[in-house]
């Protein structure tokens, strides 16, 4: 088991039963586990979804949708049957913290999966993780049959009359699947492609029935959130951001990790205090806030930048999955803009145009400039497709891979200028090619 | 559901809540541009070229997945979205091969005209494309990876709408591309609708590609010759050697009753016109018994003289006439006037492949209660009886299957074998060995001998029902299955044949004991002041015919592309003291035995009408031509000319009718107008018509006929015209006990088939693949 970090500046919310053998089912009830399910199953519907509501709490998975409203779209009265969905197929690059609840507190996940069963009056759930987390798979499927085996889950959860089971599921190894519909259309045995939408997951989901797919952190705050109040969770965060949120810091750091801390704290203390600096002294060249698919912000941009979604957003980039990856003066920005669509074009599905044929473009072209062969046309090139995949593409992965390549290019041009006429990267260590 | 307002560029436009934004566009004439959308199948919005911009909506939308509501606005031209569809085709264009010059597709190609369209002029890649080789499927299907560009057309035209499921992505991002299902093999009904939908090269057709370009070929829009649904087709046809030949068929002109559809048989079975032994030159028995080549003045002089003398001497009881079910409306009209005007016989019958006649006489003075294609197509409940149109009405199972999908139609199925629609059906009725002749009684309410009144119930729930039975009817059951719906209101019937004119055939009355029109030739009515001498007791069947030259009785047999020898397995030995002439496009096992061989013209190189098995009566186009060959119409005219008899008063031009001359005559389409001159000039009559325009006889069809009340605007722009038998006053039942259904398949289609290479070749692609599906 990997060893956890920690921060004196970290609230411990989600991470509360972290390193404590939570994975085991009675030390999770002694930790206070399943408290917050049974106070559901009392409360009743209506009285969940207010609490969601008044906690602030917004979807960890990236695009930061108020959790309590996602869950009230759901119709009340459906002819089909009603599926929770969590959404565990974390594969953003940057971001890791989904790995860790489910290795330390996967109890919490079922917890957070049967109160939003109970809140839309679901009868059923799915745990889906990626398909790399196999060995998390195990540990999920474990808890999942412990909860069975105490009455937690299953015709009479609780000893009450109210029904509710769980499945989990592995994904096969798809980025594309972390899109919600595509990620319905794989559990139901499909190509993970996304679906046409509207209809919304909330009136049209999985086999078509209403849904609520969350992601696992986000599923995974909802027991705490009901145990300290929606209110008092709220309070933990700034305005309209409620409670805390996983950060997972990584790239040239001292102490890189996941942080749990309050939303809206701000980047450069994560950068420079909490993950104890750039590594080795060097200097700061920029940051990505939010996983690969943000727009890389530079060490002036991040001075009094608080990290919640509407921050980051007015900062033109992304609060996205809570993954901050640190670039020092070392880095190849060419360099390290190719290693990012070349993840992005392995993992288009290559179901719409703009994303299939625009991915694999700037690949081939960033490959040719950081080669050194690269002309001053190819800048502009570049900029024009991502600006023309930007907003065209059938689903977010297309803005995914369009996004950080044009903070990239925009704010790095020189960087890119410095790669022309045949001159050797300027950080030649990193000339050889990343095997991509 | 309501009208809704919407305005696109300025425009207002009307259209129903919740259409498509991209169909009300294209309808109101406003061009949005598109790969993916295909008109029926499921929405993808996946190529991003039908981008618009709605107002207040932050990010261009895609006008084939938003629905109009009221008020909303919409731009669909403007600088902004002309860019976002120039740099999606540059997308494409960096991976596809300009391969134009060569490609199949060049010239009619969607990504061409939306290059010419939007620009994207220029390169803006330096690296390679990605190429790999191309693949071969089946002998009908290849498919070019590097041309295709993934809209998915192919993958859902074959499961929505054949549902058959063979096609699927591989791989995924720009390494993806289509491939059969379950490996590089296609297993499937090899329709070849995927090659019809794919906007680019990527799907071409084995029978097709490299062949020619596309505008090197006319397109003639005609019926298909092989079976009785009667689809459009559309041959490409380019001049050749020896007349003009089809290089390829297709569904172009999607104006048809099959709409989107083609099989393999009407795409890739045209192949039989240029098979090589195929019959170009009259043939005539010489002093040492062999058959050899003759002019057509010798050949017709020979027969003529023959069927004379025979008809002078031993009357015209001697003498047989056996019709086909692949010949026009006219010819068959023409033969049968002639069998019994000319030849004064009512010897004269056909290869029945379904009891027509038993139709007529249970609809007869029932107007109203046939059932057209396109009243099926509609339909919002059908009974199916029998049969099983997946594999013998490829067209009817395709209108079924998408009235079924599209307009939540409810199917009924009652059969005694498990049929691939009953995929498609609401409730099957599964029915014993002899459960057809259970079943009239069963829909009139008696459990005595099916117990399954679920299926009955919800049948008789039913406000209209189309009720379509197969050939396992004939005779009297089918009398009582119409009665128990013609005592109902709304329910209508349509009665499956197997080839391309049998109804015809039987309509026109190539059958012993009934006029056209199913008429008695005991009681000729108004055709006794038209024909001339014309005997009034029944004649022959086509077996007694054959049973009547073995005992000597018959001196003569005149034989229009039918091949009775093969059919009723007869002893050649039994036409040895008959006299035989064969009119035929090959040398069938009937034509070896005659005496004089006509070579005739096939459905696609003449002028004319055909009925298919619902009564839709069709225009077919000269496509071809085939140099040595006539079409029957003007073999017969000539024949009776030949015979010295009035040809006005056989073929009754210039007197009425419609003066245009459509091609049938050989004078203008194949540079012998000289001759054609020549002919007309010596008999005095007008050079516009012609006694080979077989429109001559479609007028008389009209006036005598009764159920051939014809919507002539509609059936010369192209369309079908319905015949309703509804309007036969009197009829008789004729030899149910004939009936012999072909039951040619996906790939069979009679001799048609036995020389289409292309069927063939499906055929033995498909049986392995078959064996292994039927041992799973």
């Amino acid at each position: 088991m990997p060893k956890l970090v920690s921060h004196p500046d970290e609230v411990k919310i989600v991470t509360r039963r972290f390193g404590q053998g939570a994975a085991n089912i009675d030390k999770y009830i002694e930790l206070g586990g399943y408290d917050s399910a049974k106070k559901c199953l009392a409360q009743g519907p209506d009285w969940i979804i207010n609490e969601m509501k008044a906690s602030n709490l917004r979807g960890r998975g990236g695009a930061g949708f108020p959790t309590g409203m996602k869950w009230s779209f759901v119709p009340k009265q459906s002819p089909k049957a009603k599926y929770v969905l969590v959404n565990g197929d974390e594969s953003e690059p940057g971001t890791c913290k989904d790995h860790l609840i489910f290795l330390h507190d996967p109890h919490a996940v079922i917890e957070g999966t049967i109160i939003a069963g109970l809140a839309i009056g679901s009868k059923l759930g799915f745990i889906y993780l990626r398909g790399e987390y196999r060995y998390l798979l195990e540990i999920m499927e474990k808890a999942v049959a412990d909860a069975y085996a105490k009455g937690f889950l299953g015709k009479n959860i609780f000893g009450s009359d109210t029904e509710f089971q769980i499945i989990t599921q592995s994904g096969a190894g798809a980025y594309e699947v972390g899109e919600e519909s595509a990620l319905m259309e794989s559990l139901e045995g499909k190509r993970g492609v996304p679906r046409i939408k509207p209809p919304f997951p909330a009136v049209v989901g999985l086999y078509g029935g209403p849904t609520v797919i969350n992601n696992a952190e986000t599923i995974a705050t909802v027991p705490h959130v009901i145990a300290m109040g929606g209110e008092a969770y709220a309070a933990v965060g700034s305005p309209r951001n409620g409670g805390t949120r996983l950060f997972g810091v990584s790239g040239h750091v001292e102490r890189p990790g996941v942080y749990e801390l309050p939303m809206g704290y701000n980047l450069k203390k994560i950068v420079y205090d909490v993950a104890g600096g750039v590594r080795g002294g060097r200097k700061l060249k920029a940051v990505v806030p939010g996983g690969s698919s943000t727009p890389v912000l530079l060490p002036e941009e991040i001075e009094s930048l608080g990290m919640d979604f509407d921050q980051v957003g007015k900062a033109g980039s992304m609060l996205g999955s809570g993954g901050v990856v640190v670039i020092d003066d070392q880095t190849c920005i060419v360099e390290f803009a190719l290693r990012t669509i070349s993840f992005y074009q392995h993992e288009s599905c290559g179901w719409c145009i703009p994303c299939r044929e625009g991915t694999d473009w700037l690949k081939k072209s960033l490959t040719r400039f950081h080669a050194g062969f690269g002309t001053a046309k190819d800048i502009d090139n570049i900029q024009y497709l991502a600006e023309n995949m930007m907003g065209r593409t059938f689903c977010p992965l297309g803005d995914a891979a369009a996004m950080p390549t044009l903070g990239f290019v925009k704010k790095f041009r020189k960087e890119f200028e410095d790669h022309l006429n045949g001159k050797l990267c300027p950080f030649a260590k990193h000339t050889e090619l990343a095997v991509v | 559901m309501a009208d809704v307002t919407i305005t696109v560029d300025g425009k207002k436009l009307t259209a129903p809540a919740g259409a498509l934004l991209i169909d009300v566009c294209r309808k109101a004439g406003i061009e949005i541009p598109a790969f993916c959308y295909y008109p029926g199948l499921s929405l993808q919005a996946a190529c991003r070229m039908c981008v618009v911009r709605q107002e207040k909506v932050p990010k261009l939308q895609t006008a084939c997945t938003t629905t109009v509501a009221e008020g909303q606005v919409f731009i669909t031209d403007s600088p902004e979205i002309t860019q976002a569809r120039k740099a999606t085709i540059e997308l494409l264009l960096g991976n596809h091969p300009l391969d134009c010059p060569v490609c199949d597709a060049g010239g009619e190609c969607e990504l061409q005209d939306m290059t010419f369209k939007y620009g994207a002029g220029e390169s803006l890649y330096a690296e390679a494309k990605q190429h790999r080789e191309e693949q071969q499927w089946s002998p009908a299907v290849f498919y070019d990876r590097p041309r295709c560009i993934l809209c998915y057309r192919c993958i859902r035209m074959c499961g929505e709408g054949m549902d058959v499921w063979a096609l699927g992505v591989q791989n995924r991002g720009a390494s993806a591309v289509i491939a059969p299902n379950g490996g590089d093999r296609l297993d499937c009904e090899q329709c070849g609708m995927c090659i019809d939908v794919c906007p680019v090269g990527a799907l071409t057709s084995g029978s097709y590609r490299y062949k020619t370009r596309p505008w090197e070929m006319n397109h003639v829009s005609t019926v298909c010759t092989h079976c009785a649904d009667g689809c459009k087709v559309t041959l490409g046809v380019r001049q050749s050697n020896d007349g003009s030949a089809i290089v390829r068929a297709d569904n172009r002109d999607k104006s048809g009753i099959n709409g989107d559809f083609l099989c393999a048989k009407g795409r890739f079975g045209f192949d039989f016109v240029e098979n090589p032994e195929r019959l170009s030159k009259p043939l005539v028995r010489n002093a040492a018994g062999k058959l050899e080549p003759a002019t057509w003045e010798h050949a017709l002089r020979v027969a003529a003289a023959r069927l004379k003398e025979v008809r002078d001497s031993r009357g015209g009881s001697a003498i047989g006439v056996i019709g086909s079910n692949v010949t026009t409306n006219e010819e068959n009209y023409l033969l049968q006037k002639f069998a019994r005007a000319v030849l004064q016989t009512n010897n004269i019958d056909h290869e029945r492949t379904t009891d027509y006649s038993a139709f007529a006489h249970a609809l007869a003075g029932h107007t109203g209660r046939s059932a057209s294609l396109r009243e099926i197509a509609a339909a919002p409940a059908i009974l199916l009886i029998g049969g099983n149109p997946t594999e013998e009405h490829p067209l009817l199972a395709w209108e079924l299957r998408t009235n079924v999908r599209l307009n939540r139609a409810r199917l009924y199925i009652a059969n005694t074998a498990e049929i691939k629609l009953e995929r498609q059906a609401k409730a099957v009725l599964r029915l014993s060995a002899n459960g057809y002749t259970h079943l009239p009684a069963y829909l009139g309410g008696s459990d005595a001998a099916i117990a399954n009144t679920a299926f009955r119930e919800a049948l008789l729930a039913e406000e209209s029902l189309v009720v379509i039975f197969g050939q396992e009817y004939r005779g009297a059951p089918v009398e009582e299955l119409v009665q128990w719906g013609v005592n109902r209101p709304n329910v209508r019937f349509a009665f499956l044949g197997d080839l391309a004119n049998s109804r015809g055939a039987a309509d026109m009355g190539l059958l012993p004991s009934l006029l056209p029109g199913y008429v008695p030739v005991t009681t000729p009515g108004a055709f006794a002041a038209e024909y001339s001498g014309m005997p009034t007791a029944p004649g022959k069947t086509h077996p007694e015919m054959l049973a009547a030259a073995a005992n000597g009785q018959l001196g003569a047999l005149f034989i229009v592309g039918a091949n009775p020898v093969s059919s009723l397995r007869s002893d050649p030995a039994q036409l040895k003291g008959t006299f035989v002439i064969v009119q035929d496009i090959f040398l069938t096992e009937t034509a070896a035995l005659a005496d004089v061989v006509f070579p005739a013209a096939s459905l696609y190189e003449k002028t004319g009408t055909i009925t298919n098995t619902y009564g839709d009566v069709q225009l077919v186009k000269k496509g071809a031509d085939r140099a040595g060959t006539k079409p029957d119409f003007e073999i017969l005219v000539r024949l009776a000319g030949a015979m010295g008899v009035d040809v006005k008063a056989l073929v009754p031009f210039g007197k009425t009718g419609m003066t245009a001359d459509l091609g049938q005559s050989r004078g203008a389409q194949a540079g012998e107008a000289d001759r054609h001159a020549v002919w007309l000039a010596a008999r005095g009559l007008e050079p516009k018509l012609s006694p080979f325009d077989p429109l001559a006889a479609l007028d008389e069809i009209e006036r005598l006929v009764p159920a051939y009340k014809l919507d002539r605007p509609n059936l010369f722009g192209g369309n079908d015209a319905t015949t309703d038998p509804g309007f036969v006053p009197v009829s008789a039942l004729s030899g149910p006990d004939l009936v012999t259904p072909t039951h040619n398949g996906l790939f069979t289609s009679g001799t048609l088939g036995y020389y289409s290479d292309s069927l063939k070749d499906l055929q033995r692609h498909q049986t392995p693949a078959r064996a292994e599906t039927a041992a799973d």
